[in-house]
């Protein structure tokens, strides 16, 4: 057991990957998780360690635009792959959507769990624009919650999603100098009605055709 | 009073940006230099002596800067009974109790270590249940219960298994009960439960080569952390340093002290070294607090008139291995034992109970939910038993203005109104009409979407709670400008999703009447430079920080007024703040707050005045001790919340299974401080209590006394799937006279009659109790075949 421990340390391999539009090139262990990679070596501390089995969704991020619990991937496995986290998809200036929704119904309490709930439902609306009560509380289940009671969580959902149906989805992106022209899947073009309506816009995009 | 400009208003959280962008710090998100990885060695034993702790070996293997066991640290800990150490010495108590650790350089080096450490334990017989604990010759898990120190109020019997009894005794309960019409005598039964925050306990510690600690803790409180730090390692409180990150959920299960004496004994092996302990899901399953577990036997004698007359509470309470935190939990549901009614004359014993289980806690409820959930059933029962709506039973037997609690306490107008919010919920759910919610035996029939047989019912549950904590807890506040006039307030209290950062900013801009955006609460309090506050639990910080801010705001106001009567040579009598400025209506001049804040500087150069802050505090007063013998006082507890909640269930009588399609609910809370936020109050405790009520059950394998459910996948709590499809919260305002704005606690109260109030319904639904929570489909299944063959 002690042997294994230490000879992991010579089996390191590197990855290449892209988190939140940067490049990023860094070695690796083979047993080291997603999680522990975006937290320990990328200081991206927003997705959660809540079980490391895949049971409570806190550590939820997209993984080449589909939500994924980051416990149960190794990062040896996000080689090539495109990475967004909660710290990629919006701040206070650009709030997404979904971060506009969550704090205007008080879907936030301890916030332990809100990173992953929010990339949870990016990756639903970017399957299901128009989901249901029943698909959001499917999608959602998935995300534990011990605080909210949930309703505000699903209601904040719903009205990202209202919000996200009249803006064309573009690629995933990351805000910045460093990334892409694209934008998260439902950012508003600047100019919008909603944009007006006073709902805050994520980078500035040049909008899909 | 025109209306205010915050209190009431649904402001956002104060701290949801940070939430919702990632950017909030919890425990685990904080980086140390060379940080070491601790792993606890705990015993695999529910009870046994521990005869040798052996460590060398594991000591030597690489990568292993400390190893710490019972031998090193004998040091007792606890809240209000000290009868626990930091690792096992002599005995341990059940599985998961710590007998030793490991800091080392890596998780895998302190895990590989932790596999040489040799114990050698002589099992002895455990006792998983109150029954077997309170027997006779039940072995005794403490044989040194009377040399523990102890808070005078907690009455642990040495010599047997019971770490706290609690007796109340009000009229003449057994000459009353002779005379009564009609007796009913029921048990039941509450399991242990998990917190399941969804951060699990973290700390962390350093001791420096100065002599200093310093705990950054996963906390409800960094100033109860500290002190009981302090005791346990005989430590000045001017050598420790304490500081609460973010929080990730806590209810109760964060309250007091738990990992951070191992992380302090660890780090003072390791010196100079920072050393985290950090338990994983399982862990945090049978290895932290949980909630006790209760069986509750009630007798009520009742007379015709619809009026208990007589009324015996016995609970008992399986306190797991240690009664520290727990014991008040005992005496909190012994002075609360008669729940929401009068009752003349009352037999009440609250009796905690030392099981060879995890350790009981505190939990959001504090027993109330416990309480409740026979109290609610047996008050439906004897209802229903005389022929009575449960709902206008309920309105007879409740307690209200004038009337007089178990502890012989006659309540005031300002009480608040539990016939109130009976009368709500009950309309808001029509209990009374509709088919489904007559009194009968027969059943209701309905078609379900899925073509099987299916039962409606509705049933309710009241609920009333006071804050059970010392008599002297207080909180503390500094309140102080910069010197663009933002306002800063210092509170120690823990937001940890309840609000209290959001609410203390509307309290502070109410007062002083300044734009919210004008006011930061600095939270993530630290020991070193934040007021003091005894802890987060019980309901209690709006209520109390609030106090504190609105009393603070008062003397900032003095400080600005003196200066600005100075300068605009005007009474201070004639000014009021308006708008970021000190006003004088009678002239229309006033002086923006920047020019006061920092001290006014006149044209000529000469300044007055100085930076303006304040202090200040506040501790309820006129607390009075219980009766040891008879628990009677005339004012026990700080205050009361009381509400209700009504549900509706639809039962599939095929297969037991049932949903919880709506719930009402209703509080007297004195005062909606913020609608979004005593909302999430609301509909998050309605939830838990589904979990509690519906799924919810720490299961012991009696062969070996190991969680037989310690993980996520196996210990279910509520997702988002088992929401009600409607939740109608609705408050009414009595304002409570010491209360911050008339407000009073709601944090805990939201989730205690739920349980009781489905099992309820579920009897209205299909003519079957269950007495053992959780309710699950097989129970009802179960019943509803018992009841079947009994025709």
């Amino acid at each position: 057991m002690v042997e294994r421990a230490y000879a992991r340390r010579t089996m390191s391999t590197t990855i290449s990957l892209r988190v939140n539009g940067q490049d990023e090139r860094h070695d690796v262990e083979p047993n080291q998780t997603l999680l522990a990679f975006l937290r320990d070596t990328l200081d991206l501390t927003g997705a959660k360690e809540g079980c490391n089995e895949g049971e409570c969704g806190a550590c939820m991020v997209l993984v080449d635009g589909r939500a994924v619990n980051s416990c149960l991937m190794l990062a040896v496995e996000a080689d090539g792959r495109e990475i967004i986290t909660i710290e990629g998809i919006g701040d206070a200036e650009h709030l997404h959507p979904l971060q506009a929704a969550f704090l205007k119904h008080t879907a936030v309490q301890c916030g332990f769990c809100t990173p992953g709930m929010i990339m949870t439902a990016i990756g639903l609306l970017a399957e299901n624009p128009d989901p249901d009560e029943a698909a959001v509380r499917e999608a959602m289940a998935g995300s534990l919650c011990r605080c909210t009671g949930y309703r505000q969580i699903l209601d904040a959902i719903h009205e990202a999603a209202g919000v996200m149906r009249v803006v064309p989805a573009v690629e995933f992106g990351m805000r910045g100098p460093a990334g892409p022209s694209g934008v998260a899947p439902g950012l508003m073009a600047p100019g919008s009605a909603e944009a007006a309506a006073g709902v805050k816009v994520l980078g500035l995009p040049e909008m899909a055709p | 009073m025109s209306e205010n400009r915050w209190v009431g208003q649904a402001v956002d959280r104060v701290d949801g940006v940070e939430k919702v962008t990632g950017s909030a710090r919890y425990t685990a998100d904080l980086k140390f230099p060379r940080l070491l990885h601790a792993h606890v060695i705990r015993s695999p034993h529910p009870h046994a002596r521990v005869l040798a702790v052996r460590m060398e070996r594991a000591a030597r293997m690489p990568g292993v800067r400390a190893v710490a066991s019972g031998r090193d640290f004998p040091f007792h800990t606890g809240i209000y009974l000290k009868d626990q150490t930091v690792f096992a010495t002599d005995r341990v108590r059940y599985v998961g109790d710590p007998v030793a650790a490991i800091a080392a350089e890596s998780e895998e080096a302190a895990l590989a270590a932790a596999a040489l450490v040799e114990i050698d334990y002589d099992p002895l017989p455990p006792v998983y249940d109150v029954l077997a604990g309170i027997a006779p010759d039940a072995p005794l898990i403490h044989p040194d219960l009377g040399s523990y120190e102890c808070v005078p109020w907690i009455t642990p019997k040495p010599g047997t298994n019971i770490c706290n009894h609690l007796k109340v005794r009000k009229g003449d309960y057994a000459a009353a009960l002779a005379t009564c019409r009609r007796v009913f005598d029921n048990t039941f039964e509450v399991p242990q439960v998990q917190h399941v925050p969804i951060e699990p306990h973290v700390s962390v510690a350093c001791f420096d080569l100065a002599g200093k600690v310093i705990v950054h803790t996963s906390a409800q409180s960094p100033f109860t952390v500290r002190h009981l730090l302090c005791a346990c390692f005989s430590l000045s409180h001017g050598d420790v340093q304490v500081t609460v990150p973010a929080v990730g959920g806590g209810f109760g299960g964060k309250a007091g002290i738990n990992l951070e004496p191992i992380a302090v004994a660890l780090a003072m092996k390791a010196r100079g070294r920072w050393v985290r302990v950090m338990v994983d899901r399982a862990e945090e399953f049978y290895a932290t607090v949980v909630r006790q577990a209760l069986t509750a036997r009630l007798v009520s004698g009742v007379d015709d008139d619809g009026r208990v007359r007589a009324q015996k509470m016995h609970y008992l309470w399986g306190c797991g291995g240690y009664g520290g935190y727990g014991v008040n939990v005992v005496r909190a549901a012994g002075y609360t034992c008669g729940g929401a009614y009068e009752f003349p004359n009352v037999e009440g014993d609250s009796i905690g109970v030392y099981t060879n289980r995890p350790v009981g806690s505190a939990y959001r409820g504090f027993g109330m939910q416990e309480i409740h959930w026979a109290l609610e059933q047996q008050m439906d029962i004897v209802a229903r038993g005389i022929g009575m709506h449960p709902v206008d039973f309920r309105l007879l037997n409740c307690l209200g203005p004038g009337k007089t609690t178990v502890t012989g306490q006659v309540l005031d107008a300002h009480v608040g109104r539990v016939d109130l919010c009976i009368k709500r919920v009950d309309e808001a759910l029509d209990l009374r009409g509709g088919a489904a919610s007559h009194l009968r035996s027969d059943e209701v029939l309905d078609r379900r979407a899925n073509g099987r047989q299916a039962f409606h019912g509705k049933g309710m549950a009241c609920a009333v709670k006071a804050p059970a904590m010392p008599n002297d807890a207080a909180s503390s506040v500094v309140m102080k400008f910069a010197e663009d006039a933002t306002l800063e307030i210092l509170v120690s209290g823990i937001d940890y999703g309840q609000g209290l950062k959001t609410v203390a900013a509307q309290f502070a801009a109410e007062a002083l009447d300044l734009p919210m955006e004008s006011v930061r609460v600095r939270g993530n309090p630290d020991t070193n430079l934040s007021p003091y506050d005894w802890q987060t639990v019980a309901s209690r910080q709006t209520w109390a920080t609030g106090n504190a801010i609105l009393k603070g705001a008062e003397e900032l106001k003095r400080q600005l007024f003196v200066v600005a009567a100075q300068v605009l040579d005007v009474s201070v009598s004639e000014l009021e703040c308006h708008d970021g400025a000190v006003v004088h209506p009678p002239s229309g001049r006033s002086i923006p707050l920047m020019r006061l804040v920092m001290g006014y500087q006149f044209p000529d150069g000469h300044a007055i005045g100085g930076p303006v802050a304040a202090t200040s505090s506040f501790m309820p007063e006129g607390l009075l001790f219980l009766d040891p013998e008879t628990s009677q006082s005339a004012k026990p507890v700080a205050k009361w919340t009381f509400g209700a909640q009504a549900v509706e269930v639809t039962v599939d009588a095929e297969t037991g299974q049932y949903t919880v399609d709506r719930v009402a609910a209703c509080y007297d809370v004195g005062r909606v401080i913020n609608p979004g936020l005593i909302r999430g109050q609301t509909y998050g405790g309605i939830v838990q209590g589904l979990g509690t009520g519906m799924m919810e059950e720490l299961r012991i394998d009696r062969a070996t006394g190991r969680i037989a459910n310690a993980s996520l996948m196996d210990y279910k709590i509520p997702s988002s799937e088992d929401v009600p499809v409607e939740m109608l919260v609705s408050y009414v305002e009595t304002p409570q006279t010491d209360g911050p704005m008339g407000a009073r606690g709601i944090g805990e109260h939201t989730m205690i009659p739920t349980p009781a109030a489905i099992a309820n319904a579920i009897f209205d639904a299909c003519g079957v109790r269950i007495h053992e929570m959780p309710i699950t489909a097989e129970k009802v299944l179960a019943a509803l075949r018992a009841k079947e063959a009994r025709g």
